[in-house]
């Protein structure tokens, strides 16, 4: 199953580096993950999405806890919680292809950020599921190239993952 | 991500203006102040300003040796007999990688160790320099924790910092690299060496949870057939008092494993010896047909369970651990605890001495009834009658002598085995060998690191001509600083481990097991300047070890002949239940 863990790590060198290590060194999958520091500059926040059994996903989350760096650790998947993906698309856009792009785009609440005479570069934000519809909407529209930022996510309501 | 934390500046506020030192001086400073007495190393360029500070004062003595490895592993050994850090210096580069294989060493076995590595000049990391190595990156996934020095005033904070992550929580080692222009002689800056550290994202447990301590006790009370079931979380968690009292409170069955020997004496009766893979038949047994296990301080390695599927099918666990990440990790826990094994047992026995219950004494009676049976049936027995020399018989004779209170330093093979399996362990922190890495080469240098710390006691090296030969330039180093380890070496002219799974799953095709070429051990501990005895029949055995052992500061090499077509029994049945075992050449469950 899918989870999304979000993660508050000391904002020191290395830290990233050993808690991407682990999850090399212990065979646990990383789908996407998104990081950078937070209101306060000495921690940093990081959502970690990935996939496993309920054992594989309590081993992580335990093998995270014990990294020295690690401030706090949640799976924020397992209550009310709101995910947000944030995705740039450059696509060709020439003659009428133009009109049908900008439609695509506010259909899906889309924003065009950048426009050359050929090309469109459009900003969504939204859950992993609605980025890939947007893609799959564009139908025949060239793809000239895709960046998503991974999932960030936050619990609902008052919990939070602070400290 | 490139901040550093700080150390808290407030702390540093004192009547008199602290001391200015140099970096370099600031790290023997620092591990002066924190107690230490022996420095395991090697000097190369990128750590000659320490050594130099070194030098110059005395309160840390420094330990030379002849490859780094060994340092790792002395540093270690003592970790080991006494519960605190070993502390390790080498340069960077080759000096830094050759002490890989002691971190990780350490690492698997949760032993604390401080391990300092010169870098390469600040402003050179990054450029391939001379004898640069990036070695955060290579010792992130076998230590517990690693750090650079990236401004020499924080030196004294770092230090203090390494010693307090390994030997708190579950230990493990903690690598400091330090860039040699952190330690330049004429830069100076205040010195003030912290009396704690309090770090918001390392806070490990100490006590259990009542609740589950409590649930824990009504299983335990509730158990008609209960194991207790001890690991190397004890030796290190200096519980082996708590643990015998628990067991002898409640006349329960106790097994220790290959890390935690000692745990329970083995001399008691209720003790049932080693279980896993070469474990005692009546312990595999006991672990089968138990109905609880009481797990403290160990992490059902695969080397004690065997197939996980077939485990233990009928028993309620409690487990207690320091790490929760052992928890539920291979074999699930029903009643979890995590904690301090000592304070965990010790609130343990509170309840139970409130409770005031025993567990049902008719059950009980019939479960070391069947227990004596399943003794009965392999009692560590071993066919001495061949003209050659048994290494089992050695072991014992070894324990004879020494009246089972060395300390005994092991390599890994079938030696390994047959020491752990014959020398009567009764008190915690005297059987060193590396468990969970395996690490051949690991015996002498340990042996070494244990007898220049406990320099009264009988510090034995079991090893084996294949081991011996992975440290042997340790024996110049033995010389140098008088240590009088005995080495027992199990000569048997093969890698008896490796041509006991050949026999097994091979047919005998002995691939490169045998060695050839070994050289004549006596003299070569003659030109290092020691003892040496070789021992060819059984006869010859007793005069040999007694004058061994009456050399009381010398060491001696007894290279001794052993039957090389001896196999380690039991042997659990790979892929089996834990009671399925091999019991002789001949005979399996």
């Amino acid at each position: 199953m899918r989870h999304i863990i979000s993660v508050l790590l000391e904002n020191e060198s290395g830290a990233l580096a050993r808690l991407v290590g682990l999850f090399a060194q212990r065979g646990y999958n990383i789908d996407s993950l998104n990081v950078a520091p937070t209101d306060d500059p000495t921690l940093s926040r990081l959502t970690l999405v990935t996939h496993g059994n309920d054992q594989v996903i309590e081993q992580i989350s335990k093998q995270l806890h014990k990294l020295i760096e690690v401030v706090k650790v949640s799976d924020i998947s397992e209550a009310a919680h709101i995910e947000r993906e944030l995705m740039l698309v450059k696509v060709k856009a020439n003659g009428n292809q133009r009109e049908e792009v900008k439609r695509c785009a506010d259909i899906f609440r889309g924003q065009i950020i950048d426009v050359t005479p050929t090309t469109y570069t459009i900003q969504l934000v939204g859950t992993g599921d609605k980025l890939d519809a947007f893609i799959q909407a564009l139908g025949a529209t060239p793809i000239l190239e895709v960046v998503r930022s991974g999932a960030s996510g936050i619990a609902r309501g008052e919990k939070t993952l602070a400290l | 991500m490139t901040s550093q934390t700080k150390p808290d500046d407030k702390s540093a506020a004192t009547t008199k203006a602290p001391e200015m030192l140099s970096g370099a001086a600031m790290v023997i400073r620092a591990l002066a102040d924190e107690g230490v007495e022996y420095l395991y190393g090697y000097p190369g360029g990128a750590v000659l300003h320490i050594y130099d500070a070194l030098f110059q004062q005395n309160k840390v003595k420094h330990v030379l040796v002849r490859h780094e490895q060994a340092a790792t592993h002395m540093a270690d050994a003592y970790a080991r007999a006494s519960g605190k850090a070993g502390v390790v210096l080498v340069t960077s580069g080759p000096g830094a990688t050759n002490a890989v294989t002691g971190i990780a060493t350490a690492y698997m076995d949760s032993i604390p160790m401080v391990v300092l590595t010169g870098q390469v000049m600040s402003h050179l990391i990054g450029d391939d320099a001379f004898q640069e190595t990036d070695m955060l990156g290579i010792s992130r996934p076998i230590c517990k924790h690693n750090m650079s020095v990236r401004r020499p005033e924080d030196i004294p904070y770092l230090i203090k910092k390494a010693f307090h992550i390994a030997q708190t929580g579950r230990p493990g080692p903690v690598v400091l690299d330090i860039p040699k222009d952190m330690t330049m002689p004429n830069q100076k800056f205040p010195y003030q060496y912290p009396a704690e550290i309090n770090l918001r994202s390392y806070q490990p447990k100490q006590q259990g949870h009542a609740g589950q301590i409590k649930k824990a006790v009504t299983a335990l009370l509730a158990a008609k057939k209960p194991v207790l079931y001890a690991g190397g979380g004890v030796i290190m968690g200096q519980a082996a008092e708590e643990l015998t009292e628990l067991a002898q409170l409640l006349n329960l069955p106790v097994t220790n494993t290959l890390m935690g020997l000692g745990a329970y004496p083995a001399g008691d009766k209720q003790f049932i010896g080693m279980l896993g893979m070469h474990g005692s038949y009546e312990a595999n047994q006991s672990m089968h047909h138990a109905d609880l296990i009481l797990a403290v301080g160990a992490r059902f390695d695969d080397r004690v369970t065997n197939n996980t599927k077939k485990f233990c099918p009928d028993a309620t666990i409690i487990h207690i651990d320091i790490d929760p990440a052992s928890i539920s990790k291979t074999v699930n826990a029903h009643i979890p605890i995590v904690g301090l094994v000592k304070p965990v047992l010790t609130d343990m026995l509170a309840v139970l001495k409130q409770k005031k219950k025993k567990l049902d004494s008719a059950a009980l009676q019939s479960w070391w009834q069947q227990i004596a049976q399943w003794r009965a049936v392999h009692g560590g027995r071993y066919d001495n009658a061949a003209p050659l020399l048994k290494p089992q018989y050695v072991i014992e004779q070894v324990a004879k002598i020494t009246k089972g209170d060395a300390y005994v330093c092991s390599d890994v093979g079938q030696h390994q085995m047959f020491a752990a399996q014959y020398y009567p362990f009764n008190k915690p922190n005297r059987w060193i060998n590396s468990g969970g890495l395996g690490t051949m080469g690991f015996g002498l240098p340990a042996a070494m690191g244990v007898k220049l710390n406990y320099p009264d006691a009988d510090v034995v090296c079991v090893t084996g001509e294949g081991s011996i030969q992975m440290n042997i330039q340790e024996l110049s180093t033995c010389k140098q600083y008088g240590l009088g380890v005995k080495i027992i070496n199990l000569n048997n002219g093969y890698l008896g481990m490796v041509k006991q799974w050949q026999d097994m799953n091979y047919e005998s095709r002995y691939a490169s097991s045998y060695m050839d070429s070994l050289p004549d051990f006596v003299k070569l501990a003659e030109a290092y300047g020691h003892v040496g005895i070789r021992v060819t029949k059984p006869e010859e055995l007793q005069p040999a070890l007694e004058r061994a052992f009456a050399l009381k500061d010398q060491l001696v090499f007894l290279d001794i002949h052993v039957d090389p077509k001896e196999h380690v029994y039991p042997m659990q049945v790979p892929g089996g239940a834990m009671n399925e075992m091999f019991l002789s050449k001949t005979e399996r469950t």
